[in-house]
């Protein structure tokens, strides 16, 4: 398991988490395979970039897939994710085909954005439930909190999981926006991926504290700490912040501890990166590892591999083909779409009953319980920070009792 | 026919679009228990509950996060910005991806954005401007400022209805001030359409929100001189009415343009602009623009008095611009 936050620092080759909880061969298969797909998508996409088909910027997540793949797998298809550039694993394990990812960097008039945008900046409202990233960090926060409210507001106990890297971690967004969800208690999961350099800037020279999960606690929320190169780890780590949000305790801070092993982008070559600090990653690289370790138990056998393979490439082939066959978009759609006319794609899938949140229902007092007279004594609200409606349910008996107490992810009371 | 406060027309229209549509919920700072900075929010809270009626954080940019999450799943929240000059605090959040959401990747964002804005009321630098410019130039918002209780009521209900993000400007020198009779039931005003709040042959006086006021006086004084000022409400920046500026222009030829946002990148140059590009050949006289200095908005009254358009400045502008 997941070793939870304390206010030690750690060791970092401490943290090597093994998994506890069961876990099926199948499962250890399809996390092998998706790691693999991530990478040999992503090695295509090199040698696109390197002929000047991909027309725009590439990000690597090489030696990261395990964090994608790994938390995305924790998911169901109700919940939502919100990609960063280094999460094409995430978006093949949602379901994106590689197609849409090549199409996407290339421009093309076939891609999700239609050639509007690149990299993973697209999303699926209504089947995927993915929520498309920008460019600047952070701001995923604050949106994919809002998914989770809305998500508990209708009654669908959906969890929202997005990505910060180490640097992203310093902005004001992500502060806004994680202090919100431990506010409202949202279903929110924030994968803060420590690969170590921010564009340039290593870690120690972004921050000063050795572990950025170290964070989580100010704002009254739980941690965990997982090794990101151990897909298994990061994998069992995420199914417990999943239960833990469907059960109400969220937000969840995962910090997994990693290595970014190329440059920013394909133009920069990381010559500032120390070449045995890529060595001794080199050698913990989570699908070679992870590879080892399946052969070892027996689970991939060399027919497996060959079967496994020759399936990724397979579709590797045939979506590189149909990208690169793909026209660019006509010039005139530049000045399309900028409002949108006509019915909304997704209207609210209410999960609960809509007379729950609609009149008559008056019985809210518009008045504060703020517990004592502030004394700053343990236990008051700044210990136990609550949502919305269920401050109303919790402290004092503003609200209607009845109504929160059939949420399905309401917070439990005095949670330690 | 009741008569209402702008501010009161604003509130009518999120008790009734909250009973109507239960996609819809506020959210904000100090909404809830407090009813607001001004108190358009009042009672929504013991009428809606907690779950509909969120109080905040001090944290602008995690209101416009969250409220375009909340959007992605169907509901139309409506944001509240304490005073429209901490819109800079979400500047980013509005204008990278609330505003490009549906260009880029077609998830449209319906939600709304009230601000109290505006001078006149000795707020000082940050709780007076009129930052409109900055998202009219944002390709994918919406911008609406009204100035009558009853184009205030029914925009907003234009607004929590459209499914694209809709900002709306509150002056809040107009909250209390003006008075209109508005109707019983549940009407709606159309976003994009200017309204032509008084007709005349001489020239056109083209404004917003509380100014929109000030010209309807000043034209009251040229009318005693012989000079009949129509007078045009653009009521919506964003997508601007040019036809309703054109048609006016045609039968006066000549355009003065009053607003209380500062000169330089105004509306008042891109209408200018406009004219220019369109109807050329309508212009018997000079574009003529009425507009606060381009300087950060005094505490001081005379500072701030000499900062805003006054009447005079409107009827002396007016006045020139007829003769010429």
């Amino acid at each position: 398991m997941a070793c939870p936050i304390s206010a030690t620092t750690h060791e970092f080759e401490a943290l090597v988490t093994h998994a506890t909880t069961a876990i099926t061969p199948d499962q250890q298969l399809d996390l092998y395979r998706f790691m693999l797909l991530d990478r040999i998508v992503e090695d295509t996409m090199t040698k696109l970039f390197r002929q000047n088909i991909i027309v725009g910027g590439l990000y690597s997540s090489l030696g990261q897939e395990a964090i994608s793949v790994g938390t995305t797998y924790a998911l169901e298809k109700r919940d939502w994710i919100a990609p960063m550039i280094r999460n094409i694993g995430g978006l093949l394990v949602k379901g994106v085909r590689p197609r849409d990812i090549f199409t996407q960097h290339m421009a093309r008039y076939t891609s999700p954005t239609l050639g509007k945008d690149g990299t993973s900046h697209f999303g699926d409202l209504k089947n995927l439930h993915i929520v498309s990233p920008i460019s600047m960090l952070g701001d995923l926060i604050p949106v994919m909190t809002g998914v989770a409210m809305a998500g508990r507001y209708l009654g669908q106990n959906v969890v929202a999981l997005t990505w910060i890297g180490d640097g992203g971690t310093s902005t004001g967004a992500f502060h806004e926006g994680l202090n919100l969800a431990a506010q409202q208690r949202a279903s929110l999961i924030l994968v803060i991926e420590n690969n170590q350099w921010a564009y340039s800037t290593p870690v120690g020279r972004q921050v000063p504290i050795t572990d950025l999960a170290d964070r989580a606690k100010a704002y009254g929320c739980q941690a965990f700490i997982v090794d990101g190169n151990d897909v298994e780890a990061v994998f069992n780590t995420s199914r417990e912040a999943v239960r833990l949000c469907r059960a109400g305790q969220g937000p969840i801070v995962m910090e997994a501890k990693t290595m970014r092993m190329r440059g920013h982008a394909q133009h920069d070559s990381a010559e500032y990166v120390p070449k045995d600090m890529f060595d001794y990653w080199k050698r913990r690289d989570p699908i070679d590892t992870y590879e080892k370790r399946l052969t070892d138990a027996g689970v991939l056998t060399a027919k497996k591999k060959a079967e496994i393979l020759a399936g990724i490439n397979a579709v590797i082939e045939e979506d590189r083909a149909f990208a690169e066959s793909s026209p660019f978009p006509p010039p005139e759609l530049a000045e399309s779409a900028i409002y949108h006319e006509g019915p909304l794609p997704i209207e609210p899938q209410w999960k609960r009953p809509i007379a729950e949140v609609t009149p008559p229902r008056s019985s809210v007092k518009s008045v504060w319980n703020v517990g004592g007279n502030g004394e700053f004594k343990s236990g008051d609200g700044a210990k136990e920070p609550a949502p919305a409606q269920a401050s109303a349910a919790n402290s004092g008996g503003n609200g209607d009792k009845r109504a929160a107490a059939k949420r399905p992810a309401k917070p439990a009371r005095g949670r330690k | 026919m009741a008569q209402t406060t702008l501010l009161e027309g604003i509130r009518q229209a999120l008790f009734e679009e909250m009973e109507r549509d239960p996609a819809v919920v506020c959210i904000g700072e100090d909404i809830g228990v407090y009813g607001g900075a001004f108190k358009v929010t009042a009672g929504l809270l013991e009428r809606f509950g907690w779950e509909r009626v969120i109080d905040t954080p001090i944290s602008e940019t995690a209101i416009i996060g969250a409220a375009c999450g909340m959007s992605y799943l169907g509901l139309r929240p409506v944001c509240e910005l304490q005073f429209v000059d901490f819109i800079a605090c979400c500047f980013n959040q509005l204008t990278n991806f609330v505003a490009k959401s549906f260009y880029l990747w077609g998830a449209p964002v319906p939600m709304v954005v009230r601000a109290p804005s505006g001078g006149g009321v000795h707020g000082g630098p940050f709780h007076s401007q009129n930052p409109e410019m900055y998202f009219a130039h944002t390709p994918g918002l919406k911008v609406v400022y009204p100035s009558t209780p009853y184009d205030a009521k029914g925009l907003m209900k234009s607004a929590i209805r459209d499914n694209n993000p809709v900002l709306f400007f509150e002056h809040k020198a107009l909250y209390r001030r003006i008075k209109d009779e508005i109707p019983a039931g549940d009407y709606t005003v159309p976003i994009g359409k200017a309204a032509v709040r008084r007709e005349g042959r001489d020239l056109t006086i083209v404004s917003y929100a509380a100014l929109a006021h000030t010209c309807m006086d000043a034209a009251a004084e040229l009318a005693k001189e012989g000079i009949e000022a129509e007078v045009l409400d653009l009521r919506t920046i964003q997508p601007l009415d040019k036809d309703s500026i054109l048609a006016s222009l045609k039968k006066t030829n000549r355009l003065l343009i009053v607003h209380e946002d500062t000169r330089f990148g105004g509306v008042a140059g891109e209408i200018a602009a406009i004219v220019f590009e369109k109807a050329f050949d309508d212009l018997d006289a000079p574009v003529r623009r009425v507009t606060s200095l381009d300087t950060p908005v005094p505490y001081s009254p005379p500072l701030e008095e000499r900062f805003l358009p006054q009447l005079k400045d409107v009827v002396v502008a007016a006045r020139e611009l007829a003769r010429y």
